[in-house]
């Protein structure tokens, strides 16, 4: 959007459609071309990729999910391709990056632009390792007809696309049905019936799609092992018992109090030991275990 | 005669000087009077009148001296009246001395009550008066400075009183702080264990606490019931409270001494001059009404950003600068802040009975409404999710009396020493820093609020189960990260 956003691609580059990677030039509808900004190498784009894509406006659940997927996936060696969107968008990309995988970025506008601009920095990161790619030359401006475009390029450069979460009518479930078409697999992750947020992905699951109930749903696809998932870290037997009662679905602190019979100074103690061991997010006032179980 | 003009909360000294001449009866008051003190003239001439004393029939000019220093409001009505009867020779110049004066007088010559009389008082006992004029209903806050006040009714009292015909009763001064009470009380709280226990923690700690969640969660009536849980005043502070809430015309009547830490909960509405004082000639504003108390402002993010930026400079010295042309005026502000706000604009995020209808822009903008600044002032942040039925329908929990001794005694632990971190509490929270979004302020208020958790529990050192508590309390992360 200004001159110091466009300042850092000097090394912009532009893959012709005979240099597009294989799955991508095999979709219904291949771009013309890509353009490519960041420091990782095309090459990035021709890896056994997969695609977390979801709602904008999120739930918690939702986030800490396309965090997870995100990291464990990219663990393993998988990229991890996304649209830079905020929501599950962005947490993918977190992951990824969490757990220093490579992970590309699609956008619906010109590279040189920070679309979202309070992903600037987020994209810069993922620029560090992976890739921003479009299909639109630099300069082009962000527009609502572009996004759907954008989306049949996530979901053709990955051979699987996860859906998170997704409203009834989500600009996810374009991305799973261009998937669909390619002939691509897609999982989405069930949500609960009730909730608008799962509306979209109960849907696809009704159809067909796989459901994910974990990242080695995935992993197994490609044949790949489940990385070494580091072991759950030792915590104190009050955390144990917080998170044994956290195992049973997110509950904010006074439930908890409750459930576990401890005062709430112990109690935070116990979360705030959880907190820093990565075992469980807080969002909202609701503590939820953010590995799954077992 | 004298009396007192206020800077601030400074009273200094004015003389008035009444002066006849002959010539066509004229009435003029100079030496920088404003507006409210300009119109003495109209209840002074009224007051006299009413008292049955004589209205001197000539060129009357009253002059406040030094004629540099801008005089405000009504107070001046009473030293101005019995200035003309000394000059008119219905009382004695001698009567006078050692006596100062402030005062509205009604039409019908009643003596009214005037904001600042404490501060007045105080300022007559330092120049070495030993008596002070005022309204009957002011004594007791005048004999707080340790000088006897004239209680009068009406100015005729004055005039029997500097006659030697009248003395008042001689002015009992009650050597107790009269207990606190009528406090809204903690055991009205069902559930909320959490919040609580922030509000305890807040209290031992002094700590600036922001409760977030939907609304309807009792975030509000929590705060409330913070003073309940605060230490009484010492006598020191409580003059100190009562001094502001003169100046500012808030004591209630019939309580002359604020014992009770104040309570100042300020509408989002309300402007910055409002919440921080100002005026041409300064007044203070909610900031300082809280001294010694708690400023609580509901709804954080729907003031005005440049108030919020504006609170910044109490919250780090505890203390208001204003500077007028005339001079500065400096207001304590020792307060503590609790805030509110809801998860999002519309309210519903944090609440599972209903769905949030923010966009992410909206909910990004309402954010953004708190700078970084501010929410690094915070030491305590607790979100506040809605309470399900079951817990409303839970026993009555602990009342304030309670916490407040627990609270007094950590307090005094934290006085007496430096509570230090054990090894194993400062490896964890360097662990933390790393693991965390936490800032340099963010760790200084983890290590402080910390000592606070190691006090509470009477703790001679700061173990990693107090730290681990202090980190749980801090910004949440949905806060805390930019998008």
């Amino acid at each position: 959007m200004s001159a110091a956003a466009v300042e850092p691609i000097r090394a912009v580059r532009r893959l012709g459609r005979r240099d597009l990677p294989e799955l991508l030039r095999h979709i219904h509808d291949p771009p013309h071309a890509l353009f490519l900004r960041g420091a990782g190498g095309a090459e990035i784009l021709a890896r056994p990729a997969v695609a977390i894509v979801g709602a904008r406006a999120c739930s918690p659940y939702g986030a800490q999910v396309a965090r997870m997927l995100g990291r464990e996936l990219a663990a393993s060696g998988l990229v991890v391709v996304s649209g830079l969107a905020r929501g599950i968008d962005g947490e993918a990309h977190r992951g990824a990056l969490d757990a220093g995988g490579a992970t590309v970025a699609v956008l619906g506008c010109g590279i040189d632009r920070d679309y979202p601009a309070a992903h600037a920095e987020l994209a810069r990161r993922i620029c560090e390792r992976g890739l921003v790619v479009s299909e639109y030359e630099p300069g082009v401006e962000p527009a609502p007809w572009r996004f759907p475009a954008r989306n049949r390029i996530i979901a053709g450069l990955a051979a699987v696309t996860v859906i998170v979460e997704a409203r009834e009518r989500s600009g996810a479930l374009i991305t799973a049905d261009f998937a669909l078409e390619d002939g691509r697999e897609v999982f989405a992750v069930p949500g609960e019936i009730t909730g608008t947020l799962a509306v979209g992905t109960n849907r696809l699951l009704r159809q067909g799609a796989a459901p994910l109930t974990s990242a080695d749903d995935v992993l197994e696809l490609f044949g790949l092992a489940a990385s070494q998932r580091p072991r759950a870290p030792q915590v104190g037997a009050t955390a144990a018992r917080v998170l044994e009662r956290l195992a049973d679905g997110a509950a904010s602190a006074d439930e908890l109090a409750r459930a576990t019979e401890l005062e709430p100074g112990p109690l935070a103690a116990g979360l705030a030991e959880l907190e820093l061991a990565g075992l469980v997010a807080e969002a909202d006032g609701r503590y939820r275990a953010v590995v799954p179980p077992g | 005669m004298i009396t007192h003009a206020l800077v601030g909360l400074d009273a200094r000294r004015v003389e008035v000087e009444a002066h006849l001449q002959n010539g066509l009866p004229a009435f003029a008051i100079v030496g920088l009077p404003d507006r409210a003190c300009q119109e003495a003239k109209q209840r002074v001439r009224s007051g006299i009148t009413s008292a049955e004393l004589n209205w001197p029939d000539r060129r009357l000019t009253v002059n406040l001296a030094p004629a540099e220093l801008r005089k405000e409001g009504s107070g001046f009505d009473l030293p101005i009246a019995l200035a003309v009867l000394a000059a008119s020779r219905q009382v004695t110049e001698e009567s006078l001395r050692g006596h100062a004066a402030v005062g509205e007088l009604a039409l019908d010559g009643r003596v009214r009550p005037v904001a600042g009389v404490l501060a007045a008082a105080e300022g007559a006992k330092e120049q070495g008066l030993s008596r002070l004029f005022c309204a009957a209903v002011s004594a007791p806050e005048a004999a707080l400075a340790g000088i006897e006040p004239v209680p009068l009714h009406h100015l005729a009292e004055a005039a029997s009183y500097l006659r030697g015909e009248w003395q008042p009763e001689p002015f009992d001064q009650p050597d107790k702080l009269p207990s606190p009470e009528g406090l809204p009380d903690l055991a009205d709280v069902r559930g909320q264990e959490r919040a609580r226990r922030a509000l305890e923690l807040a209290a031992a700690g002094g700590h600036n606490l922001l409760l977030a969640g939907p609304p309807g969660t009792g975030k509000t009536m929590l705060a409330r019931r913070l003073p309940g849980i605060l230490p009484p005043l010492t006598r020191d502070e409580a003059l100190e409270v009562t001094r502001i809430h003169s100046v500012a015309g808030q004591l209630p009547p019939g309580r002359p001494l604020v014992t009770v830490p104040p309570f100042r909960a300020p509408h989002h509405t309300a402007s910055a001059p409002a919440i921080v004082g100002g005026g041409s000639g300064p007044r203070p504003g909610e900031a300082s009404l809280a001294h010694r108390g708690v400023l609580f402002m509901d709804e954080l993010a729907e003031f005005p950003r440049p108030t919020l930026e504006a609170l910044r400079q109490p919250l780090e010295d505890g203390a208001i600068s204003i500077a007028r042309v005339g001079g500065k005026a400096v207001f304590p502000a020792r307060f503590q802040l609790v805030g509110t706000m809801n998860l999002c604009p519309c309210g519903a995020r944090g609440d599972p009975a209903a769905e949030c209808s923010c966009s992410t822009q909206r909910l990004a903008a309402y954010r953004d409404k708190l700078s970084r600044a501010l929410l690094d002032r915070f030491d305590l942040l607790v979100t506040v999710p809605r309470p399900r039925a079951l817990e409303l329908a839970a026993a009555p929990s602990e009342a304030s009396e309670p916490v407040r001794e627990r609270v007094v005694a950590a307090r005094e632990l934290l006085r007496e020493c430096r509570l230090r971190r054990t090894e194993a509490a400062d490896a964890l929270l360097s662990r933390a820093v790393e693991l965390l979004p936490l800032s340099a302020r963010g760790r200084a208020r983890v290590a402080r609020v910390s000592a606070t958790v190691a006090a509470l529990a009477g703790a001679a050192e700061v173990e990693p189960e107090h730290l681990a508590e202090a980190l749980s309390f801090r910004t949440p992360n949905e806060l805390a990260k930019a998008a």
